[in-house]
């Protein structure tokens, strides 16, 4: 326990530097701000930042990518309860009911209730994060090449069945991420592959033209084909902050649920903050003794949701700090960072850097803090921001894109791959497959085959290492388990229903 | 044969179709054996692996149902296209002042809402923004003028 302490003493020394705390400020300034505006979300604004903080030491560059990344929750409901819009795919159940409160003339207590119940779970989840991180990594430490291998595998099927949409094409993706991640030179013998002579393909591609040419370029043409007409939008008015005594009543246990779930499933591979609400929603509605008000303005159905992913969104940070796996397409941005600054992700970082790894942890509380602050008093700038049309946002995205992918290396030719990219991401968006899994296969293909390959060779090439060890079988027997449920139709039923929810 | 899942169709056919240039760009790869694995090794595996599930998200496209594909409108699609590629050729030689310009006002017009005076003054914005941020204030190394 004084450890423990010690180590979040640690942390805040470094979380509260005056420097830190500033990149912190602008990290969650910007989130709130992409989380408000629909159509521009953290996956492509991590990307686009990425180049601006080679220059800053990795624990500020950390500590500002994390801030967008749970920065957006909370703004995201300010859009969702005002306008009916979720700014972010994980406030999309906050609609239901925020904005049927904001309809009501009560928009102020749903804010509120938003932002506190988040600060109420950001603060939990970051203290779970302090506390199992490291017993996590002390396992970690003792897996072996194979045992890796199978992590991963188990990782990325995990990661494809709790993503939306059809199966099939999650796993088609996560593979052609995998392919992709082969181009470039050979990690063990230099062999040059799939570079078509083009000198810039030799250090493989980069991910962060992958990720702005799937995220950035793509949506926003199908964002301009889709809002083409849409002009003016009904901002609700906000009316008075505070809940009511009942309302606080209400929704008490609707966060600590909320935030039980979303801690929980944030924790999984292809978790992170939107799987949580939604979760965390339906459990409510089942839990109440009126069904019938979700929908119509239930405080719990603001509550529970909003804390549920800001808790996700903290706690999908243990895998990727614990075991360096990435559980969604922003944490596999987030190993990209920290490989950019020359820290291999995984069960070292915490003993090596533990400046880093506690620094990180601490600002995400102090980051909470800023939030609430931020949406509660702020919330009038937001609105203002809301009025905004697409027609003037997106040449800025396009331009920071654009300006992002460059600064990379100076090279025009990551300009055009990331084109390519775009418009790859585009048929994709045509034929309703995810890109997120795609990413999440891209970051990962360069580990599985090395840990493949050092798994083969500790073995003298005899592939049953994988189901000798008992880490690896674990994990391997999980995989195949996770398969025949997804593939026995029923389970697939619970699937679907669940998401349509 | 009629196609009912023109979605799921495309989806195949553009993962069959990288999975098989992938094996064919492959083909000379150096395999290795399973205990020294060549370069050739796993891209072979995974494109395999990729080419099966192209054919079998093909067929099921062609058999099952689905909804159709919605309409591509080429107006922002190409504008924004050829936006980028203005800027990435030019952003080398010409320097950032007129890549940024060319992109913005070509992509301006993506959208059929922008007036022309509205498009100028995002523009205007904008490059100043990209001048005082990012190469005065964090002093990344671009060529701010041409040659």
């Amino acid at each position: 326990m004084t450890e423990l302490l010690d180590q979040l003493a640690l942390g805040f020394g470094v979380a509260l530097s005056l420097k830190n705390l500033a990149y912190c400020f602008t990290g969650v300034l910007l989130g709130t701000l992409i989380g408000v505006l629909p159509g521009l979300g953290p996956l492509a604004t991590i990307a686009m930042l990425l180049p601006v903080t080679y220059a800053l030491p990795p624990e500020s560059a950390l500590i500002m990518l994390a801030g967008i990344y749970y920065g957006a929750q909370y703004g995201g409901s300010t859009t969702a309860i005002l306008v009916n819009l979720p700014g972010e795919a994980s406030s999309v159940v906050t609609c239901l009911d925020g904005h049927a409160m904001a309809r009501q003339g009560r928009a102020g207590p749903a804010l509120a209730i938003a932002a506190i119940g988040s600060f109420i779970a950001g603060s939990i989840a970051t203290l779970m994060l302090a506390s199992l991180a490291p017993p996590l990594a002390s396992i970690a430490f003792s897996f072996g090449p194979a045992d890796y291998f199978s992590l991963m595998t188990l990782g990325l099927l995990a990661a494809v069945v709790l993503a939306r949409g059809s199966l099939l094409k999650a796993v088609a993706m996560v593979v052609l991420g995998l392919l992709l991640g082969m181009v470039g030179s050979d990690v063990s013998t230099g062999f040059f592959r799939f570079t078509l002579s083009i000198p810039a393909l030799g250090d493989g591609i980069d991910f962060v033209v992958v990720a702005m040419g799937l995220f950035g370029f793509a949506e926003v043409i199908a964002n301009l084909e889709r809002r083409q007409g849409i002009t003016a939008m009904t901002i609700a008015a906000v009316g008075r902050l505070l809940p009511t005594a009942a309302d606080w009543r209400a929704a008490a246990g609707a966060v600590l649920r909320g935030t039980g779930i979303g801690a929980l499933l944030g924790l999984l591979p292809g978790g992170g903050a939107t799987l949580g609400s939604f979760a965390a929603y339906s459990v409510e509605k089942k839990l109440s003794r009126e069904p019938s008000r979700f929908g119509h303005g239930a405080i719990e159905g603001v509550a529970a949701p909003e804390s549920a992913n800001n808790a996700g969104s903290q706690t999908s940070f243990i895998p990727m700090l614990t075991l360096g796996l990435p559980s969604n397409a922003v944490m596999a941005l987030m190993i990209g960072a920290m490989t950019i600054h020359g820290i291999t992700p995984g069960p070292q970082v915490m003993t090596e850097r533990p400046e880093l790894f506690w620094g990180m942890v601490a600002s995400m509380w102090v980051g909470n803090l800023f939030l609430v602050v931020l949406n509660l008093p702020l919330i009038g700038i937001w609105v203002r921001l809301l009025s905004v049309p697409y027609r003037f946002l997106y040449p800025a995205i396009l331009l920071f894109c654009c300006i992002g992918v460059y600064s990379v290396e100076n090279s025009s030719v990551d300009v055009l791959l990331a084109l390519g990219f775009g418009v790859l991401g585009y048929l994709f968006i045509k034929c309703d497959c995810e890109p997120a899994p795609l990413l999440l296969g891209f970051v990962l293909g360069p580990m599985m085959e090395e840990n493949l390959r050092r798994a083969l060779v500790l073995s003298k090439g005899d592939p049953a290492v994988f189901v000798n060890q008992p880490i690896s079988a674990t994990l391997l027997a999980m995989t195949v388990v996770l398969l025949l449920i997804v593939v026995f139709p029923s389970m697939r039923k619970v699937r679907e229903q669940a998401f349509r929810e | 044969m009629k196609l009912r899942g023109p979605r799921d169709f495309l989806a195949g056919v553009v993962f069959a179709g990288i999975a098989a240039l992938s094996l064919y760009l492959g083909r000379d790869y150096p395999m290795g054996n399973a205990l020294r694995m060549g370069p050739g090794y796993f891209p072979y595996l995974i494109g395999l692996l990729l080419l099966g599930l192209g054919i079998l998200i093909g067929a099921r496209g062609l058999a099952r149902p689905g909804p159709g594909i919605e309409q591509v409108r080429v107006r922002p699609l190409v504008l924004v296209l050829i936006a980028i590629a203005l800027f990435a050729v030019t952003i080398d030689r010409l320097g950032i002042v007129i890549a940024v310009s060319a992109l913005l006002l070509v992509c301006g017009l993506a959208s059929a809402e922008n007036r022309p005076r509205q498009l100028f003054a995002v523009t205007g914005l904008l490059l100043a923004f990209t001048l005082a941020v990012f190469v005065y204030g964090l002093k990344l190394p671009f060529r701010v003028w041409p040659l």
